[in-house]
């Protein structure tokens, strides 16, 4: 993974530095809040419901252990002893004190992180494909664009006071991990006449006017990628509104403009700057690439695996669910759940980071992921590792069989913590996953992404889950609108709103009766709950959510 | 026609901690809602803000939060407000665990 050259080491310590010069400045009155509140944001720090956060942010989702035991050396020494892993490959923690924050940054500098343009109208935190560098499918590991863009976006002096915030997914496979349709831009790394190039998409985006991105350019040359993605932030900073930041973002640009006339301006500017990047950039990714050579696998028995996956039931149902085919035939892909039923989405403890650091540094080439749909990720695993990991597991509580089921649902933070929160996502989390664990129905559903917004900005993907749900306040209560059929893939789409909104009560049952419910309508057991609805389109899933409109039809 | 004023309390996050606090009667910050002053006009809840507003090396974001009268005092009337007099749900943190509010 990428080392911190003098150059990066220098750049955050002196940000650090001067951070803590402008806490001391705030607290001495010396900035007034508004003055202040930018410069917090810039360094990820928000004011929340009962506390500050910091986030921080995990560039393109790749952490080593020391990294991880940092995270948790933190969570302890300055927080309540964990943190939360969010949709966007961030890590929050959710109880610092505002002058210790410095404190906090230095200690994330010591081990190669930030929290720089983790908030803000800036680029933000590039994601990437959390299977990165291990997919069996993959066309080219996503990370060393992941980090070109993540040097060139930081402290970009044009690009930083943006109409608003500005998000980059990458993905190198065919199958989209990275919910590159729902990004400001997404990148797709594709393969045309035996040379990589990229698919750039642009105008996707979640929140209050959700949009599926649309391609701008079908293949892109590596070599154009900085001066291309240069152009397109740049046509969108002088065309995005800043009167309105309802239709700030650049989906809106793209909607209000037109795909053919943005595609035109950017080609324009594109032309322009082009000469301007002579190579310099092209460079730099090689040189960055070397950093993500693939380790060297290691060869040996598989057979614990096999021993295991005969003899112990336990081992083998999470064997079945939480692991991915690697590119490596020895080889596995382990995802961890941070799903335990009744537990919050994307929380770990300290301990149990340090578990999965050890894991890591063991087992797994010292590589840790954090995936955006909140769990951890050691992506290099040999099979016959796998019996001793799964027991460490479940030694601390993080060996839940349950990855891409009904329980392993994306929630936000939800109002438990977040000051724009209309209602909370994560008891509702709590409490679904906890009904189907008692239903004992979750292997037998199979295939099936909830996902959980406590306010219309969608941290929490609703728009794309199998079933989404969105919390609002109705008239002083916490209200909860259903939407069915979104995609967060490839075959993207935006859910279809079901109907009325169910009050907090009334959301657990409406959610088994529709899950249930769809037992009945599937054609068996090969057909997900995703390919059912596009079969049979909403009327079937809407009668099942609302029993009553059908009984009075009839 | 204006809507006519209910009560309110003045509320905001402290700088340093940035937990959640009340305004007082004597014009100090409380960590409990039920000690919070509550405001029965607009006039005065114009002001309080006003005073509050200049106390930015105390307290961020201040604002007049709806209440409602109870014998041990003011007492929430949304569910957000309910929630930043007692903290998350899914961890007993925060207000419910530091401090004890009175019944």
């Amino acid at each position: 993974m990428y080392h911190y050259n003098d150059f990066d080491e220098a750049f955050v310590r002196n940000r650090v530095a001067q951070f803590r010069a402008q806490v001391e400045r705030r607290i001495d009155g010396s900035l007034t809040e508004d003055e202040f509140k930018p410069l917090r944001l810039m360094n990820g720090l928000y004011l929340q419901l009962h506390a500050y956060m910091l986030r921080v942010a995990i560039p393109y989702g790749t952490l080593n252990s020391a990294q991880m035991r940092q995270l948790a050396y933190i969570a302890e020494r300055w927080d309540k002893g964990y943190g939360h892993f969010t949709t966007r490959q961030n890590i929050q923690f959710n109880w610092p004190r505002l002058r210790d924050v410095p404190d906090m940054l230095d200690a994330l500098a010591d081990v190669g992180m930030h929290a720089i343009q983790t908030s803000g109208n800036t680029i933000r935190n590039v994601t990437a494909d959390h299977f990165a560098g291990a997919a069996a499918d993959e066309i080219a590991d996503p990370r060393p664009v992941a980090e070109l863009l993540r040097q060139w976006s930081t402290d970009h002096p044009q690009f930083q006071f943006l109409p608003r915030k500005f998000k980059i997914a990458v993905s190198g496979s065919r199958h989209d991990r990275a919910v590159t349709r729902a990004h400001d831009i997404g990148l797709e790394i594709v393969e045309k006449d035996g040379e990589i190039g990229y698919r750039v998409i642009v105008g996707g985006g979640l929140g209050r006017t959700p949009m599926i991105g649309k391609v701008l350019r079908d293949f892109l040359p590596q070599a154009d990628l900085l001066p291309y993605t240069e152009a397109v932030v740049s046509v969108w900073n002088l065309l995005g509104r800043r009167d309105n930041k309802y239709k700030s973002r650049i989906k809106i640009t793209v909607h209000e403009h037109g795909i053919e006339e943005i595609s035109r301006l950017v080609e324009e500017e594109f032309q322009q700057i082009r000469p301007g990047f002579a190579g310099f950039d092209r460079g730099l990714l090689s040189h960055i690439e070397h950093f993500f050579a693939a380790p060297a696998f290691t060869e040996k028995s598989a057979a614990p695996y096999d021993e295991a996956y005969q003899t112990d039931p336990v081992f083998r149902s999470w064997a079945d669910t939480n692991l991915t085919e690697h590119r490596h035939p020895n080889h596995a892909i382990v995802t961890v759940s941070l799903k335990k039923h009744g537990a919050t989405p994307g929380d770990a403890s300290a301990d149990q980071m340090r578990v999965l650091a050890d894991l890591a540094e063991h087992y797994g080439h010292d590589e840790l992921r954090i995936s955006h749909e909140q769990n951890v990720i050691l992506p290099h695993v040999h099979k016959g590792d796998l019996p001793a990991i799964h027991g460490a597991l479940k030694a601390s509580d993080l060996a839940t069989a349950n990855i891409g089921l009904v329980s392993d649902i994306i929630a936000c933070p939800g109002m438990d913590y977040c000051a724009l929160a209309t209602a909370r996502s994560i008891p509702i989390a709590q409490q679904i996953a906890t009904r189907f664990d008692e239903l004992k129905l979750e292997h037998d559903i199979g295939a099936l992404k909830i996902k959980i917004s406590g306010c219309i900005n969608a941290c929490g993907h609703h728009h794309v889950g199998h079933i989404g749900i969105l919390g609002l306040d109705r008239a002083g209560l916490e209200n909860y609108q259903v939407t069915l059929g979104g995609d967060g893939t490839e075959t993207a789409a935006i859910g279809e709103r079901a109907g009325p909104g169910f009050s907090a009560d009334e959301i657990i049952p409406a959610i088994e009766r529709l899950v249930l419910g769809y037992l009945d309508l599937r054609e068996g057991r090969d057909e997900t709950f995703l390919e059912a609805y596009r079969r049979l389109g909403p009327a079937p899933f809407k009668a099942l959510l609302y029993p009553e409109a059908k009984a009075n039809a009839a | 026609m204006p809507r006519p004023f209910t009560p309110k309390v003045v509320t905001a996050n402290r700088l340093l901690e940035g937990d959640a606090v009340w305004r007082t009667v004597t014009g100090d910050w409380s960590p409990r809602l039920s000690d919070a002053e509550l405001i029965e006009d607009a006039r005065t809840a114009e002001l309080r803000l006003l005073e509050a507003a200049a106390e930015a090396h105390l307290v961020v974001g201040a604002y007049l939060a709806d209440a409602t009268k109870a014998e041990t005092g003011p007492k929430p009337t949304h569910f957000r407000e309910a929630f930043r007099t007692r903290g998350p749900s899914n961890h007993a943190h925060g207000k419910q665990a530091d401090i004890q509010e009175k019944t």
